[in-house]
């Protein structure tokens, strides 16, 4: 009978696993390569014996980056795009400057944690609004970058509040008895573990991917849907305010502007990462790769004596560049096959 | 007596005022298989859409297994044991096979068997986007199988699987009868329904008006219900009168200059293929799955370049790197899926009008009563309803599909390429459009026609090729191209030669 | 076959209203609020906010943020968004004042050319390269920042000319602003030119199935390029006379805009899918959005008020626009 469909997919495998793992993982291994030899480029940059203070400034410096192109990644994962991340950031960093500054330590500890839930939870309701709303993603998080704003000037009009000296330094000690892995890293990567490799191969997990990839698809198939959106935006909530707890660590004070940029600096970062727009594929590895590339770059361009408005000039062109290769890249091998 | 599988009363669907469903009723038993008929806008997909969830009714009950339920979604509809098998499959393009599994909570192993038994092999690691998707549907299949479920909603799903596969849907819906399953087998394709089904619901402007027993020779009865006692007798002398229309445009098309002519194209699949097709002429075209047939269409519509070969179009050598260059030169395409023809959510005026418009010198201020007047010549030569005539989704399949043709009408074209047209139009709408296309010929257009549908072909063309493995195996004048001959040379048996490479 | 016409629904009269005609709601909408803004300022000051001047203010403030919207009207009908209006004024407004020495005519003219030039590149990044709109007009506006930083650092004489002054602030027989000159003609094209031209449907076209437009014929880059250009050139238009009306051209003047730019046109109708909506709508909501802004000024709210205010506002005229789309189909 008919050639084609008798041998089922048998045929396929034998292209090559060594084909599929280079097509899933090879932007991400590109970024970390790319990050390598930025590093490597920065030590040749300094005349002074390069020690572990350098490792640190660049760990506190990306955090916040790193933390919000996690939650970035996992809303545009699923399909969606958060553009309030930048204020929840402003907002829990206001938050904890305001009150944190009469906390003992644990204390602090305590009221971190519990700030990442409250804001897990108002991702939750920035999902459950756009569910049940049905207006488009954009929008809603648009308008929720005003309300989200709106309420870190409530909180402080201007940059004050301050932090317990230990939490600062929290991002910086030493751990694990050397001093070239900060606690920053450690932070960043046990979030990462926590958060997201726990869930990433169960059903909710599979489910975020799902209605990226093709939402009717996954629906029809029995997928929450709505759950599944309510889901990535609390995902987006919890990384925004890790990483505004991040800036809070890192400059002490409070601030109801220091969140701005880092929405579509998250995005930027997304994308560098590997990350389709369209959503469905991807991880979290690439952009967090990705932010601390982004902050690398502008920090040798400082270094190097450039302007800091060119450095901006510079890194807008960087990241249209880097997009517009990687567009005609995936599309050139969608031709090929 | 044993109570009723399902016993659906009374739904009722409206979206604004296009009312989809009136009051539709259908009883399926336990251990049949149960046809769904009915020309599209019917009611049958919004039937099928309300029992699996995917859509909630403005009224009626649902009763399964005596007991009354509201299917809220699809995973609601699978745990009260209806599982459907729509003809996008339900698998995501990024996830592999085995994490689609996962993701539905379904047991690979059940899925593993039930492949098994269709006889075929699945890699599951391989990504759901690499599979080939009829390949897709049949996982999708079993794991509408491995559920168990009650209730089987096949949706159209012959209709767009290779002959082979086909057979094996067939083989599983008797399995489920004979484990006292039921199989609901919603399809355009009557002979399959008299071949499989034990009872058939015919569905007809939003009601059920009959449940029959299926038997052989029984099509016409079938249509009538579909269409109504009237209009069953209307399309049935219409094509008596087309069939001897037929006759002198065969006659007429020798001895002018072609206008397509094809030589050695090789490209994607096809190899060295050349044909010649005159105006006037409707030569069609026929193939088992993926035998090269897209990519002629794709080439001829300028979507694709060929690696070899020549195509020439009134004479002059064709060199399409867009589909504009193709419909400059007066090739026009008619795709399979109509949303790649439509503006959904623009009128039928929008739709009609829009090639007028595609290149720059177009731009400036339109002629408003030229193109009135364009349009409600096409609208009127294709007698399209155009009483949602807003947004051209409200329109019914058979509606639409008369859009797409209608927006070459009010252009102008030389050779039409009809990629499967009347995919998913029911009965009447099709024999609209056999007319249609013939009449176009009469008018002297030239016309290439890809059916999957092998009866249809005879009653249109003047010649039929067949294409396997991407050459041209046969070419067969229009009334010798029976089902029979057609498939033997699609399956690259071709009388007295050996196999082709 | 068809499906048979069903019999008159009841619906809400007003839901039907907005899906099929969002002006008018809108309109009724604005004159609400310019009546609560009445109101409040009766309440507030003693005095009324519904006179003729007022009016006329509010129209005036309007335009810039009616222009800039108009660009962003036109990308968004294709489906796409420009991030990058607010720079681009504020590129335009700084040419002006750049190159105000050079008289009236050379900076209104090198303001619209940066403006168009900018326009392309984004075009040229989105419909060439097929970059996504959000990142290339995002990268395109932070580039321009920079290199406007750069270039104001440098020593020039700044002047706005009086021309542009005029244009940009002041009224004509006593309640015409002489912005409405600009944007009055303006918003008539556009919306004219949406409904009958060519190239008005081939937006709506790409914007509504780009799969389908390229079936047909449609070669997609240009309709894509021709956009933004404009979006471009509208975005200079409304930093000219931003500029205008400020009289000092800072680099910060463009930002306020951009957020409400997209607000505007969201308001006004059309979806941010593409394919559905126009100019009128956007216009009103322009209206809306500016003179919510005074009524917000007059209730004295404070910075964080009007923010969470306005971004509540927005989602609440969103949802109900989603509603009434959805109720009609």
């Amino acid at each position: 009978m008919s050639a084609t469909t008798a041998e089922g997919t048998a045929g396929l495998s034998r292209r090559g696993t060594a084909a599929r793992l280079a097509r899933r993982h090879g932007w991400t291994v590109g970024v970390y390569v790319l990050l390598f030899l930025l590093v490597l480029y920065w030590r040749t940059q300094t005349n002074l014996p390069w020690g572990p203070f350098d490792v640190q400034s660049l760990a506190i410096d990306a955090l916040p980056l790193a933390f919000a192109a996690c939650g970035q990644a996992i809303v545009i994962l699923s399909g969606g795009i958060d553009l309030s991340v930048g204020s929840m950031m402003s907002l829990v960093n206001v938050v904890a400057a305001k009150y944190m500054v009469h906390m003992s330590l644990e204390e602090a500890l305590l009221f971190s944690l519990a700030l990442v839930a409250c804001a897990a939870l108002a991702g939750a309701v920035t999902g459950l609004v756009i569910v049940v709303t049905r207006v488009a993603d954009i929008i809603v998080t648009l308008a929720m970058l005003f309300v989200l704003a709106g309420a870190a000037l409530a909180v402080l009009e201007v940059p004050g509040g301050g932090v317990p000296l230990q939490y600062q330094s929290l991002v910086t000690i030493d751990t694990v008895g050397t001093k070239w892995l900060p606690a920053a890293i450690l932070i960043l990567l046990g979030s990462y573990a926590v958060l997201w490799l726990t869930m990433r191969r169960t059903r909710p997990g599979l489910a975020l991917y799902a209605i990226g990839s093709n939402r009717p698809a996954a629906y029809l198939a029995g997928v929450n849907v709505s759950a599944t959106r309510v889901l990535a935006y609390a995902f987006s909530g919890a990384f925004a305010a890790l990483g505004g707890l991040a800036l809070t660590a890192a400059s002490g004070l409070g601030d109801p502007n220091s969140g701005t940029i880092y929405t579509l600096n998250s995005v930027a970062a997304v994308v560098l990462g590997g990350v389709s727009l369209l959503g469905g594929v991807g991880g979290l590895l690439g952009p967090i790769a990705a932010a601390f590339v982004l902050t690398l770059v502008k920090s040798l361009m400082i270094l190097r004596g450039v302007d800091q408005n060119y450095a901006q000039v510079i890194q807008g062109t960087l990241i249209v560049l880097v997009v517009m290769l990687g567009g005609l890249a995936i599309r050139q091998k969608a031709k090929g096959g | 007596m044993a109570e009723h599988l399902l016993e659906a009363r009374d739904l009722a669907k409206s979206y604004g005022p296009v009312r989809a469903l009136r009051s539709a009723d259908l009883v399926v038993d336990p251990g049949e298989v149960h046809a769904l008929l009915g020309a599209n806008g019917a009611g049958k997909s919004t039937l099928v859409k309300l029992l699996t969830g995917v859509i909630r009714p403005d009224s009626g009950t649902v009763v399964v297994a005596g007991k009354p339920v509201r299917v809220r979604s699809p995973a609601e509809a699978a745990r009260i044991g209806l599982a459907p098998v729509f003809q996008d499959p339900a698998l995501v393009p990024d996830l592999t096979v085995e994490q689609n599994l996962r993701l539905t909570g379904t047991d690979r192993g059940a899925v593993r068997r039930e492949l098994r038994a269709l006889d075929l092999d699945v890699d599951f690691s391989e990504q759901a986007g690499d599979v080939p998707l009829p390949m897709l549907r049949m996982i999708d299949l079993a794991r509408a199988l491995a559920r168990e479920p009650r209730l089987l909603l096949l949706d159209e799903i012959t209709a767009a699987l290779p002959s082979d596969l086909a057979e094996r849907v067939f083989t599983v819906m008797r399995d489920s009868r004979e484990r006292g399953r039921s199989v609901l087998f919603i399809t355009h394709r009557l002979k399959e329904v008299i071949a499989t089904c034990d009872r058939a619901t015919i569905l007809r402007d939003g009601g059920a008006v009959a449940t029959i027993e299926p038997e052989e020779g029984g099509e016409e009865r079938i249509v009538e219900y579909m269409l109504g006692p009237e209009a069953a007798q209307a399309a049935a002398e219409a094509l008596e009168q087309d069939a001897d229309r037929a006759a002198p445009v065969r006659a007429r098309a020798a001895g002018e200059r072609p206008a397509l002519e094809v030589e050695g194209l090789t490209v994607g699949r096809l190899q060295d293929v050349s044909f010649s097709l005159r105006p006037g002429e409707i030569l069609g075209v026929a193939a088992l799955e993926g035998q090269g047939q897209d990519d002629l269409f794709d080439v001829l519509s300028g979507e694709q370049t060929p690696s070899g070969g020549e195509i020439r179009a009134g004479g002059r050598p064709l060199k399409a790197r867009h589909p504009y260059d193709a419909i400059r030169a007066g090739l026009v395409l008619v795709p399979a899926d109509r949303l790649h023809a439509l503006l959904p959510q623009r009128s039928v005026r929008e739709n009609i009008a829009a090639p007028r418009y595609n290149r720059v010198p177009r731009w400036g201020a339109i002629n408003m009563r030229e193109e009135g007047r364009r349009v409600r010549g096409a609208i009127d030569a294709l007698q399209i309803d155009i009483r949602a005539a807003r947004q051209v989704r409200r329109l019914s399949g058979g509606n639409q599909q008369k859009v797409t043709i209608a927006r070459w009408l009010a252009g102008g074209f030389t050779t039409m390429l009809c990629f499967d047209p009347t995919r998913g139009i029911d009965v009447g709408t099709k024999r609209q459009v056999y007319a249609l296309l013939r009449r176009l010929a009469e008018d002297g257009a030239a016309i290439l026609f890809f059916s999957s549908e092998l009866a249809e072909l005879p009653l249109v063309c003047d010649r039929v090729l067949t294409l396997y493995g991407g050459r041209i195996t046969a070419e067969l004048p229009g009334p010798a191209a029976d089902e029979a001959s057609l498939l033997r040379a699609m399956h690259g048996l071709v009388e007295g030669d050996e196999e082709a490479a | 076959m068809t499906a048979a016409p069903a019999p008159q629904r009841t619906r809400p009269a007003i839901r039907q209203l907005l899906g099929d005609n969002p002006a008018v709601v809108l309109t009724f909408v604005f004159i609400a609020i310019f009546l609560a803004t009445d109101i409040v300022n009766r309440a507030q000051e003693g005095q009324a906010f519904l006179t003729l001047t007022q009016l006329s203010t509010t129209f005036l403030f309007a335009a810039v943020l009616g222009l800039m919207a108009a660009g962003q009207t036109l990308v968004m009908l294709t489906a796409g968004v420009d991030l990058s209006v607010a720079t681009t004024a504020t590129a335009g407004a700084f040419m002006i004042s750049r190159f105000g020495t050079h008289g009236a005519a050379t900076a209104i003219l090198v303001a619209l050319a940066v403006g168009l030039g900018i326009g392309l590149v984004n075009g040229i990044g989105i419909a060439v390269f097929r970059v996504n709109a959000l990142i290339m007009t995002l990268g395109v506006s932070t580039i321009t920042l920079g290199l406007l930083t750069v270039q104001a650092q440098k020593q020039f004489t700044s002047l706005v000319p009086e021309f542009v002054v005029t244009l940009g602030s002041q009224r004509f027989l006593t309640y015409i602003p002489y912005d409405l000159l600009v944007w009055a003609p303006i918003a008539a094209l556009i919306i004219l030119g949406l409904r009958y031209s060519g190239i008005g449907r081939m937006i709506y076209a790409v914007g509504d199935n780009p799969v389908a437009s390229r079936l047909g014929g449609v070669r997609v880059w240009q309709v894509l390029l021709f956009v933004y250009a404009m979006c471009g050139l509208l975005s200079a238009a409304a930093g000219i006379l931003l500029v205008g009306f400020n009289n000092a051209a800072d680099l910060g003047i463009g930002a306020p805009f951009l957020l409400p730019s997209v607000a505007a046109v969201v308001i006004g109708g059309t979806s941010i899918f593409g394919g559905l909506g126009g100019y009128a709508g956007t216009i009103l909501g322009a209206l809306i959005l500016t003179v919510l802004d005074s009524l917000l000024t007059i209730l004295n709210a404070s910075q964080a008020v009007r923010q969470v205010l306005y971004g509540l506002i927005v989602l609440a005229l969103a949802a109900i626009y989603a509603r009434a789309t959805a109720a009609s189909e």
